[in-house]
């Protein structure tokens, strides 16, 4: 299955990832108009620190934790694509705690958010990997 | 002091009804031209520290920056232009000789825009190169017309050494050093794989791209930094540089700053000293000892490597060319004067040297002339922008092209002209790690892989639409040519009749 | 011709119609056929110039070099044959015998030299003697204004004119010569009236070509050839390819057979699929020779002393067939120009591109 990776290498830091991944999972038709102003919440975010710079992001584990803890059964696996349907969602943020990698966070609206290689939004590349200036993020068969 | 203040030439516009704070500007200009005020969350610029490189445009997510020029002007004179006028005060400010980057970009005519191709109608058909073969494919090196015969009769193909390209187009000399790690391994990848070869500059090759060897043209200039032994032995020809279109007649200076880590080892420099190739060879100060270079390199290598001698085009180089020809050289690089270059005197590279065009062509015709133009392959710079100039260039004689600006276009180079301030935004002309890794040669090599492979389609597009179906059958074909706007001059040196005749 | 430009002033493509016939018992027979065989073809040309090459029409003085010259003036006559005299050993002169045709008109001074060249000329230059009289012929064809050697070969002779081929055979009476090879040649020029010399065939020594096509490597070609000593006063396809192949086969040596491996080269991806010592022979030769490939339409027909050869270009963009009757060989652009003259043919076929077809006399050939 296609996943997400990304190369320590050639990230350059520039955190575009993260906005690219808003606006994909934002719907809305300008990225200008859309952010403006607002906080961003990605579900993929560059770690920084002693001149090392890492975008991390979901890696749609094959026996993922997240998916295991979830009590309500808001996390499932869909083509290999942990999905999260919010209307499940209870706030319990277990998933959150469990995922060794940081990958799942609370949304604005209190339900958890993670990258859903943007299947919900438009078919194709994920708009963290089309965006990437550097090549450093690709979408690949490993 | 007041008086040393120059306005900026570009200025940062940014649109706020665009400008989402994300920063990326702010963190991919190394020249720390964007600044985030929290307190006013609000991007600024200095638009005095800008360069024009591009950086924060093309990566501006909502494209709300570009760079325009300024409007603040000198009161306006025929005579004393802005570059005349600040380059005075830059001078009387600093009492030093003005450094510039990249080609030379006056306005002088640029002769390839002044030459038009033939394509055939009615009396002869023209080839679709999607249907019927279409050769590009390119030798290098001197031919002789001498045959052999075993006793049965049958011809002994005679060995000369030899380079051969799969399109008529190489990358130039450009060194590590002078541009980065990355941009090297780009440029080997993509010879490789196109079938031609790259060049490494009076840089040495570094240790990692040995692998290369069989697509590298090693150099061997004044400061002979970077060769040994290994070096001429791993490369599949050795180019001795005289001249660079750029700056003919001077040599060349890496400051010591740029000397660190790989650059010194694989330039056999002293980590910190400066690396300064003297203007000549000082093993050669006449046609005699470039003849004693020529042959120590063959020597050296066992007669096994093709030997380049390049040379900046001057005024006298028809002579220069022939007197290379009877040197035992294989293949004549020359350089014209909108060469490009990391470093040189502004006054040099905006005043010295001859364009290509004119250049080729007299060389072309005088070594005809004296009936030695088999005896090398003609290579051509400085400046080769398009398929088309390629196409020209070999019609009017040359066997081949080097492409240097160009190349580095696609890697991203936005032609800003500060390559000398080691800060390339772009992770070419830089060894800062950080902006070196802003090149993947990933990416690079493929660029470079699709910017050639276009340029080999046009090419053939443009042979087949005349009739011709293998490049050899181009070259010297001056037929093909016809001068627009040129005076009878001109077309005499072109060795080309103008449009309508 | 003084407000006319000519060939030699300006490059005049054209487009024409060939046609050979050859012996290779070498039995003598008369001109009349190969007439028959080009005006069948009358519409590949347009009657702006026609000729015709013979070999083994001279047997009397075949030892001597046969020159035709036309002169527009008798001062042209008088300077040329002043030349000759200082340089030449001329055994006999005359007239070419003509008849008038009312198509053709404006004919110059046609004159027939066999000649030698002076022993003592000749050790002086420090030439071969073909190169002696290559370069007397330039000579002549570039500084003495209003004369032209139009043939210059032992025992064969080229006859051309301004015209249709069939009015041009008439007009030289090409029936009264017999050879063991003829060539003809139609002419459809683009874009002039067309000059006498600029008719084909074109020959230099023994070599005669007729061709038709337009070809694209004409000024590499041309700027290649003028290295090795040549000059390319014509402009025309039919001059340049006639130097390539003097100097291929008779300066360096190379065959016939290698000559078409140069000229119309097998393409990489051919070359590519030969066995090992082949295809090394091959790269050898299209590296060496690249500034000699020919590319563009073209068929030709090379006439030399003993043979004659067909020749596509690599794509083979002009029609031309070759057919067999017993002894005799047929080429021609078109079939319907063997089968005017032979019907009941062996076999007939179209040479692939690139494909030389070399015929030369049988071992035991008649004395020619």
């Amino acid at each position: 299955m296609k996943r997400v990776y990304v190369n320590e290498k050639w990230c350059l830091g520039c955190h575009l990832c993260e906005y690219n991944c808003a606006f994909s999972n934002s719907g809305g038709r300008d990225m200008a108009t859309t952010l403006m102003g607002v906080n961003i919440r990605p579900n993929i975010r560059v770690e920084e620190g002693e001149g090392v710079c890492y975008a991390v992001s979901c890696r749609h584990c094959e026996d993922p934790l997240c998916v295991k803890g979830c009590i309500g059964g808001a996390l499932s696996i869909e083509d290999g694509v942990i999905e999260i349907d919010k209307s499940k969602c209870i706030h319990c943020y277990t998933c959150i705690v469990m995922c060794p990698y940081g990958a799942v966070m609370p949304s604005e609206d209190g339900a958890v958010q993670k990258c859903e290689l943007c299947v919900k939004t438009k078919k194709g590349t994920p708009a963290c990997v089309a965006g990437c200036p550097n090549g450093a993020i690709v979408f690949e068969e490993r | 002091m007041a008086i040393e203040f120059m306005y900026p030439e570009y200025e940062v516009l940014r649109d706020p009804d665009r400008c989402i704070r994300c920063r990326v500007c702010e963190r991919q200009c190394a020249n720390e031209v964007h600044t985030y005020l929290p307190e006013k969350d609000r991007m600024i610029s200095d638009d005095l520290k800008c360069v024009n490189c591009h950086r924060c445009a093309t990566l501006c997510p909502t494209r709300a920056i570009k760079i325009v020029k300024s409007p603040h002007t000198f009161k306006e004179n025929a005579n004393w232009g802005q570059k005349e006028i600040t380059e005075i005060y830059k001078q009387a400010s600093s009492g030093g000789v003005l450094l510039s980057s990249m080609g030379n970009p006056e306005k002088y005519p640029v002769y390839f825009d002044k030459m038009l191709l033939n394509a055939s109608q009615v009396t002869n058909p023209s080839i679709d190169p999607l249907r019927e073969p279409m050769e590009t494919r390119v030798f290098l090196g001197g031919k002789t017309h001498e045959i052999k015969r075993d006793e049965n009769g049958r011809l002994i193909p005679i060995k000369r050494v030899k380079l051969e390209l799969s399109m008529p187009v190489m990358f130039s000399a450009m060194s590590y050093g002078s541009i980065s790690y990355n941009a090297h391994e780009s440029l080997a990848r993509a010879a490789r794989e196109l079938g031609i070869f790259y060049n490494t500059g009076e840089g040495g090759l570094h240790e990692d791209f040995y692998q290369y060897g069989s697509n590298t043209i090693v150099q061997v200039a004044s400061g002979r930094f970077g060769v040994h032994k290994k070096y001429l032995d791993t490369a599949a020809a050795i180019e001795i540089k005289i001249g660079q279109g750029a700056k003919p007649g001077i040599g060349g200076h890496l400051p010591g700053e740029k000397i660190v880590g790989d650059v010194s080892r694989t330039r056999m420099v002293p980590e910190g000293a400066d690396a300064i190739s003297p203007a000549p060879h000082h093993d050669i100060y006449s046609i005699e000892d470039l003849r004693q270079l020529v042959y120590s390199l063959k020597e050296a290598t066992n007669y096994t490597k093709p030997v380049f001698v390049k040379i900046a085009a001057v005024h006298n180089i028809a002579a220069i060319a022939s007197g290379i020809a009877r040197s035992g050289a294989d293949v004549i690089a020359i350089d014209g004067f909108r060469g490009g270059t990391g470093a040189a005197p502004t006054r040099i590279r905006d005043n010295v040297g001859i364009p290509i065009e004119l250049a080729l062509a007299s060389v072309d015709t005088r070594l005809r002339e004296e009936g030695i133009r088999d005896r090398v392959s003609l290579v051509v710079a400085g400046s080769i922008r398009s398929s088309a100039d390629v196409f020209k260039a070999v019609a009017l004689g040359a066997d081949a092209c080097y492409i240097g600006t160009a190349a580095l276009l696609a890697l991203g180079c936005h032609l800003c002209r500060t390559c000398q301030t080691g800060r390339c935004n772009w992770g070419i002309a830089t060894q800062r790690p950080d902006l070196v890794k802003r090149l993947n040669p990933d990416l690079g090599y493929q660029r470079l892989v699709n910017l050639l492979t276009a340029w080999n389609h046009e090419i053939k597009e443009l042979m087949g639409g005349m009739g011709i179906n293998s490049i050899e059958s181009l070259k010297g074909n001056r037929l093909m040519l016809r001068g627009v706007g040129l005076t009878q001059k001109e077309l005499d040196i072109l060795g080309i009749k103008h449009a309508g005749e | 011709m003084n407000d006319t430009v000519i060939e030699g002033q300006v490059r005049i493509p054209s487009g024409c119609a060939i046609s050979g016939i050859f012996s290779r018992s070498g039995k003598r027979f008369s001109g009349e056929s190969i007439i028959r065989s080009i005006e069948v073809m009358h519409d590949r040309s347009n009657g702006l110039g026609g000729g015709f090459a013979g070999y083994g029409i001279y047997p009397e003085y075949k030892d001597y070099y046969a020159f035709h010259i036309f002169y527009d003036t008798l001062k042209a006559k008088r300077d040329c044959e002043e030349f000759l005299e200082r340089h030449f050993d001329i055994i006999n002169l005359s007239k070419i015998p003509t008849t008038k045709v009312k198509e053709i008109t404006n004919e110059p001074l046609i004159w027939r030299y066999f000649v030698l060249p002076l022993p003592t000329k000749l050790s002086e230059s420090q030439l071969t003697e073909e190169e002696f009289v290559v370069k007397s012929v330039f000579r002549i064809n570039t500084d003495i204004e209003g004369a032209y050697i139009f043939s210059s070969g032992k025992n064969m002779g080229v006859f051309k004119a301004v015209g249709f081929p069939e009015d041009v055979g008439r007009f030289y009476r090409l029936d009264e010569y017999e050879g063991y090879c003829f060539t003809a040649h139609g002419r459809y020029p683009t874009n002039t009236p067309g000059w006498w010399g600029g008719a084909h065939p074109f020959a230099l020594l023994d070599y005669s070509i007729v061709h038709n096509g337009e070809i694209s490597s004409y000024d590499a070609n041309r700027r290649a050839i003028e290295m090795y000593g040549y000059k390319c006063t014509l402009q025309t396809d039919t001059e340049v390819i006639t130097y390539i192949f003097d100097y291929l086969h008779r300066k360096v040596g190379l065959t016939l057979g290698e000559i078409a491996s140069v000229v119309a080269a097998p393409f990489w991806q051919t070359i590519g699929q030969m066995d090992a010592p082949e295809r090394e022979r091959h790269e050898y030769l299209r590296n060496m020779f690249a500034s000699q490939l020919i590319t563009g339409p073209f068929s030709i027909l090379v006439g030399f002393s003993g043979g004659l050869m067909a020749l596509n270009d690599r794509l083979k963009l002009r029609s031309m067939v070759v057919g067999q009757k017993d002894d005799m060989v047929y080429m021609a652009s078109e079939e319907s120009a063997i089968r005017i003259i032979e019907p009941d043919l062996d076999w007939i076929r179209s040479p692939r591109g690139g494909e030389a077809v070399i015929v030369t006399l049988d071992k035991n050939a008649s004395e020619v």
